[in-house]
């Protein structure tokens, strides 16, 4: 069987594990469903009450039968009821889900515009100044929580120009796209800051390799301009490693970006996960988890996809 | 010692040595409470002071003195990282080698389950955790330990299937030596150098998660101290008291950065492979 086969074949398997760890983590939760329902309320109600809905919540069926209603309701898009909202958590979900998706894109775009030509330069100029401070510039980039970095940004706009980010209503893109990029620019760069260094880090050591290469000293040696050399000829083997990451760090991002949608007020999924936690809504939070995961799977499924087609030698069947 | 002597000749290693040493030192003065003055002390006179000669790095909206909340965090953050990292290091490694050495079975019940685990970004799960277990230091301990612990069960299985095959191995066998000895012998002492250089960029994430965690308000509570704790209540008084959050932002960044280095240069002395085109 082949590493594409295979890989395949496991995902729906690991969907399935996924499915059980978040329906028992929530189930583990200390007290009965009914009472982290209802909160205080719970307390008024008589056994009777209690019997009648657990029953229609379908909580008083042995757990695998719990599971498999659970299972069949997730697989037709039914992720349960928030109690905060008192709407269908998908619908929720889906509500936030564009703004996640749109902050992910803009921090990978800022990544790989300042990522990638950093790490060419610094290839070029190997163990020279200059690629010691993109090293350097890197290392501490890495280094640097996104949270910090937005904690720093927001304070030097403040102190220095007496500016503070739009941390009012949210805009939708569609709505009005200047005011939406004006408000998701800094909570874009704050993402992609680290992961630009990633980028800068990886396609730096991608091009050390490939410029060491046989057939770079062959370019260069028939006398095609050096310019040529790195962008036609080099860069685009050194990129299968640059695909690698930023797909697996825009798997991150789409769930990953809790902090950074806390500290700029943003209202998409990490925050509403944040928030379905602390207000112990666990049909919320048990759907969140879901769809990002989901999500977090299905790019890296993608991102193997796109590494087998970008390189012809990983038929990997044979390398595994 | 040779492995000291090579951290220290080479570049990054000696800046990253330098700042865990010093950090490490740090750590344990202020976990011990061996401070300028008690973390939790409050001087109500001296609310939101400035750095001066009595209060280094200022004091809080408490009155409290930063500095010593400072190394007090810097404690507490690093108890949470070597502690997950411990119990993500021991799991992994026992579950990784037992994998390898087995086989079959159980090491398609152990992969899958760590496949499973990987399918989360590595917060979210720690925030579901969070979420059943409830908010506090042991809890963010064993959120963070059982988000790395398929990260080491991979980087442990991987050699100790190859070193598995070799021919000492199964002379060892042969000999008769007991499967205790040559799990312990053979594999894991080959199986040292990948675990030290993943040990030390773990312990960069788990400060990085933790940090997080504790700023959401999910990880350490108050009035304890920690340095994503810190941030946090920065937030809202950065304008006035800049010195709350430049402080801790900077404390978090150089230990991070100290364990970056230190792992980069692990890699490259303890990997020559990867010396070339080390990033």
């Amino acid at each position: 069987m082949n590493y594409l086969t295979r890989r395949l074949l496991t995902f729906p398997l690991v969907m399935l594990g996924v499915s059980i760890l978040v329906f028992v983590a929530i189930r583990l939760v200390p007290g009965d469903a009914i009472t982290a329902m209802l909160g205080t309320e719970a307390g008024l109600l008589t056994p009777a009450q209690r019997a009648a809905l657990s029953a229609y919540f379908g909580i008083d069926k042995p757990i695998l039968v719990q599971y498999w209603s659970w299972l069949l309701g997730v697989l037709q898009g039914d992720l349960g009821i928030s109690v905060i909202h008192g709407k269908p958590a998908l619908a929720i979900i889906l509500e936030r889900f564009p703004l996640t998706l749109q902050l992910a894109l803009m921090s990978m775009c800022v990544a790989l515009l300042v990522g990638l030509p950093a790490g060419v330069f610094a290839a070029t100029r190997n163990e020279k100044m200059s690629d010691l401070a993109v090293r350097i510039f890197a290392m501490i980039g890495q280094s640097t929580p996104n949270f910090v970095v937005g904690l720093l940004i927001i304070y030097a706009l403040s102190a220095g120009f007496g500016i503070l980010p739009t941390m009012g209503e949210f805009t939708p893109l569609f709505t009005d796209p200047l005011r939406n990029l004006g408000q998701m620019i800094l909570p874009a760069v704050t993402l992609g800051f680290a992961f630009a260094s990633s980028v800068t880090r990886i396609s730096r050591s991608a091009m050390l390799d490939v410029l060491s290469d046989d057939y770079v000293r062959t370019a260069r040696s028939k006398g095609v301009p050096k310019r040529s050399v790195i962008w036609r000829h080099a860069l685009p083997n050194a990129l299968i490693p640059v695909v690698t990451l930023s797909g697996v760090e825009f798997g991150y991002l789409l769930g990953g970006a809790v902090l950074v949608e806390q500290i700029y007020a943003l209202p998409g999924l990490g925050r509403l996960v944040l928030e379905a936690i602390l207000q112990r809504d666990y049909a919320l939070v048990q759907g969140c988890v879901l769809f990002i995961a989901f999500n977090f799977m299905v790019v890296n499924l993608l991102v193997d996809l796109a590494y087998v087609t970008l390189d012809p030698r990983i038929r990997l069947g044979e390398s595994k | 010692m040779s492995i000291l002597r090579a951290i220290f000749s080479h570049p990054s290693g000696r800046i990253g040595g330098t700042i865990v040493v010093i950090y490490l030192a740090v750590a344990l003065l202020g976990m011990f409470d061996v401070t300028p003055y008690s973390p939790l002390q409050q001087f109500r006179i001296d609310r939101l002071h400035a750095p001066n000669a009595v209060y280094w790095m200022g004091t809080d909206l408490f009155g409290r003195d930063i500095a010593s909340r400072l190394m007090n965090g810097i404690g507490q953050s690093f108890l949470v990282a070597f502690c997950s990292v411990a119990i993500a290091t021991f799991a992994g490694t026992i579950l990784g080698l037992t994998a390898a050495w087995f086989g079959k079975a159980w090491d398609g019940l152990v992969m899958r389950i760590m496949d499973v685990l990987l399918a989360f970004p590595a917060i979210l799960l720690a925030l579901l955790i969070i979420a059943v277990v409830g908010p506090g230091t042991w809890t963010s301990v064993a959120a963070i330990a059982i988000v790395y612990t398929p990260i080491f069960t991979r980087v442990v299985r991987g050699p100790a299937l190859s070193i598995k095959a070799r021919e000492f191995v199964d002379a060892a066998r042969t000999f008769g030596s007991s499967r205790r000895y040559i799990l312990t012998r053979h594999l894991l002492l080959n199986l040292v150098a990948p675990l030290t250089v993943q040990v030390t960029l773990a312990l960069a994430w788990s400060l990085l998660t933790e940090a997080g965690l504790s700023f959401l308000g999910l990880g350490t509570q108050p009035p304890a101290s920690s340095l994503g704790l810190m941030l946090a209540d920065s937030r809202n008084l950065m304008e006035n008291a800049p010195w709350m959050l430049i402080f801790p932002a900077v404390a978090i960044m150089i230990s991070i950065l100290g364990f970056n280095l230190l792992g980069d240069a692990l890699r490259d002395i303890l990997d020559p492979k990867t010396r070339r085109s080390a990033p």
